[in-house]
């Protein structure tokens, strides 16, 4: 520290702890930034949090910024003491939308760059937990520039309160094997068609879609959004039979009786002689096998999605996982995609008729009941949409349904 | 269009409403000549992948850790290291990993130098502790009882050995929470601020800065209800019903939850993302009343410890967390772990029943 030139930052002593240990500090970056800069902002900041630490409490509050004809995108953020801290009176964030997946070029992420230092603190998060690029750190009358200047590049902003929320995706076909549709070039298109719900909020809440290119979920879509698109296959695994072979000769019969075959959640594998035979009718695609052997296994030619719809985290009811309405959708030509957008669109219709405020569409799903959702979008009942069926007789079906329609048509 | 009338200069410049980026050009070349084309992947050593397509084309990811709140020097550096070693492209994970791709694996060893030298862990793949999701905390967000980059950089201090090796059953995914909103997310184990107290009301402001409806309805248990205080009107919250969520406090800053003793931190495991073997899952309470105690939280960085080791111990391959305690039982969990098992881990609000053991299996 004695050799840094430290005229330009205050004391930090509640802070300074975090410069110590192993693994990357923000508070030495924030700081050397500072050194560098003296961006009074970013020391505005840094000198709140040192107060935070102090007394253990936060000191920001929202308000009301935005850039011209958007609702969304700016995240307002007002020091609550700003007589004690005036150079972090205003430290707004501006979302911005990377491409899916995370995938940058140094040459774009650098222009970006240079637009943040002109305009910004020069503070930045890479990512906020939706996804966004997140520039932290921007007095109200810089936005407009620099939005124009970022959006003049390419870049748009992303959501922010009831809207459509930026995408996720994970890295899908550019680099793994197990991706099972474009989960990137889908996920550019879907968040391009909801573009004006993005940047305009008008839903009962926000709306997260992630986009995951296998059962692995990369993207913890189940978990984290209300629309999960997740990559499936309907045909068999794929085997590579050399590969199989190397891989017992390698790892040993133990290893694969052990670690593959016994953890088959649906005991679809099983040992004949020294060989896995796989009955891919008993199949989940839960991929535990191919992530085992990755080399000898892969998921079938016949790919597409699984959508899960209601997943959402804690706050209010306790946390939700997604829930299966569409078991498999082919997700290749621009008509598939075009399906997935249209029956999506449906859902957030409905949800935004019948919504309530702060309601997520799960939580709506669940107050107005699943027949009603399924008949307002238009999806057929279909037993994947449940771990088993009902288990209480209380229920009212419509005067004119024929429960024994189709009945004894046993494969 | 009627738009501001003031003095503000006309503005010129048409907005694009572009949405996300186009993917394509900012994909590694190799990347994007094999897209959708790759036929397998290994693990030459921890925080290196090689991935190799039908083409036969291989191409080798380096994956760093990074400190997420970073600056516009820290991402230039990481843009020198892309240009020199990675053809000018670089991504990043949904954990605040950057991953640098190169066909060339004389490029390999040269930039995990370059990012150790530089403070980047190299590690964060297999069965190693992954770098934790979080979000703002005291440095951003406006609800915020804690801050998560500190919490954060305090427990991947202690974890570090466990990010650039891959010793563990396998992989975990950790996150941080500075609400009970969970921003974190769902994980193996996580970190989440938990209110003791309802919310002390602000009735100076908030009839000036809250919209009182909407503060009621947003309430999950309906204990918020009108009132009035010194001639104003006001809310007031029924403390027997209160379940110190934090809801109110988002819509109406008046309803102050956050308090530097009261809100304590609690320890989640067994969430699981992944349909890998058992189905997704939500992670459980497994100890709360931690001290939120800045800057360094060694209490709760103690506990993390203490789990992740027997997990460490006991589970075996391929078991995530939460698959090691299906194993064990909940009972052997506590045993293992040190930590005591109390009332208030039975669950009492929506679907409780679910939870409970409605049977006779019982592990003695």
């Amino acid at each position: 520290m004695s050799e840094k030139n430290d005229s330009n930052l205050n004391p930090t002593p509640n802070l300074d702890a975090l410069e110590e240990g192993p693994w990357p500090s923000f508070v030495t970056g924030f700081k050397d930034w500072i050194r560098k800069t003296g961006n009074t902002m970013a020391r505005g900041a840094l000198d709140q949090l040192n107060y935070s630490y102090e007394t253990k409490m936060g000191y920001w509050k929202g308000g009301v910024v935005g850039v011209h004809g958007y609702g969304a995108g700016v995240i307002s953020r007002y020091s609550m003491i700003p007589e004690k801290f005036p150079e972090a009176a205003e430290f707004h964030t501006m979302r911005v939308q990377p491409a899916p997946g995370l995938h940058y070029s140094t040459k774009a992420l650098r222009e970006v760059l240079d637009v943040w230092e002109k305009h910004g603190s020069g503070l930045l998060s890479m990512h906020g937990q939706t996804g966004n690029l997140q520039l932290q750190g921007i007095a109200q009358g810089n936005v407009q520039q620099c939005f124009d200047e970022l959006n003049a590049l390419g870049w748009d902003l992303g959501g922010a309160g009831a809207t459509v929320r930026t995408g996720a995706s994970c890295v899908g076909p550019a680099r793994c094997e197990s991706a099972c549709y474009d989960t990137l070039g889908v996920h550019h298109q879907v968040l391009s068609y909801f573009t004006d719900l993005v940047h305009r909020p008008q839903l009962p809440y926000k709306a997260k879609f992630k986009f995951s290119g296998c059962p692995n979920d990369c993207s913890n879509s189940i978990q984290r959004s209300d629309y999960a698109v997740i990559g499936t296959w309907r045909d068999d695994i794929q085997v590579d039979k050399e590969a199989m072979e190397r891989f017992i000769q390698k790892k040993g019969v133990d290893y694969l009786v052990n670690n593959v075959i016994t953890r088959c959640p649906t005991n679809a594998l099983s040992l004949r002689g020294n060989e896995m035979v796989i009955n891919n009718a008993d199949c989940v695609r839960c991929m535990h096998c191919i992530n085992v052997m990755p080399e000898a296994l892969s998921p079938g030619k016949e790919r597409g999605i699984t959508l899960l719809v209601g997943g959402k985290g804690h706050l209010k009811v306790g946390n939700m996982l997604g829930s299966v309405m569409v078991p498999f959708m082919k997700m290749e030509s621009q008509e598939d995609i075009d399906g997935l957008i249209d029956l999506v669109d449906r859902m957030i219709d409905w949800w935004s008729e019948n919504g309530l405020d702060h309601e997520r569409i799960g939580e709506c799903i669940e107050r107005v009941g699943m027949q009603q959702f399924l008949d307002a979008v238009g999806l057929e009942a279909n037993v994947d949409m449940v771990a088993h069926p009902r288990d209480n007789p209380f229920f009212k079906a419509s005067y004119d349904h024929d429960p024994l329609a189709g009945i004894g048509n046993a494969a | 269009m009627a738009q501001n009338t003031t003095t503000a200069p006309k503005r010129s410049y048409q907005t694009v409403e572009s949405g996300p980026r186009a993917p394509e050009a900012f994909l590694h070349p190799v990347s994007r000549k094999n897209y959708g084309q790759w036929k397998y992947h290994e693990r030459p050593r921890p925080g290196v992948l090689k991935h190799v397509a039908h083409s036969g084309d291989v191409l080798y990811t380096v994956r760093a850790g990074t400190h997420r709140q970073v600056t516009v020097d820290i991402v230039r550096h990481l843009c020198d290291l892309a240009d020199q070693y990675a053809d000018g492209h670089l991504r990043w994970t949904i954990r605040n990993n950057v991953e640098f791709m190169t066909p060339n694996w004389n490029n390999v060893e040269p930039l995990i130098r370059a990012l150790e030298e530089s403070g980047h862990p190299v590690g964060g793949t297999g069965n190693s502790v992954g770098a934790i999701a979080h979000t703002q905390g005291w440095l951003h967000c406006d609800i915020p009882a804690t801050d998560a980059s500190g919490v954060v950089k305090s427990m991947m201090d202690e974890l570090y050995d466990e990010y650039v090796n891959e010793r563990m059953p396998n992989r975990v995914r950790l996150s941080t929470s500075c609400c009970e909103i969970n921003c974190g997310g769902q994980a193996d184990l996580a970190v989440v601020v938990q209110h003791t107290r309802p919310p002390r009301i602000n009735h100076a402001i908030l009839s000036d800065v809250c919209e009182m409806p909407s503060t009621v309805a947003r309430c999950p248990v309906a204990a918020i209800r009108p009132t009035t205080v010194n001639g104003k009107p006001s809310l007031m919250v029924v403390e027997e019903k209160c379940i110190f969520c934090g809801a109110c406090f988002g819509a109406c800053p008046a309803m102050e939850i956050n308090h530097p003793e009261y809100s304590k931190m609690a320890i989640w495991v067994g969430g699981k993302n992944s349909n890998a073997r058992s189905k997704p899952a939500n992670m459980k309470l497994v100890c709360h009343g931690l001290p939120n105690n800045p800057p360094r939280w060694p209490e709760v960085t103690q506990v993390v410890r203490n789990i992740l080791d027997a997990y460490k111990r006991g589970g075996r391959d391929w078991e995530r967390l939460g698959e090691w305690i299906d194993r064990i039982g909940w009972k052997r969990f506590f045993k293992e772990t040190g930590l005591p098992f109390d009332t208030y881990m039975i669950d009492n609000y929506r679907h409780a029943r679910t939870s409970l053991n409605m049977s006779a299996h019982i592990r003695f």
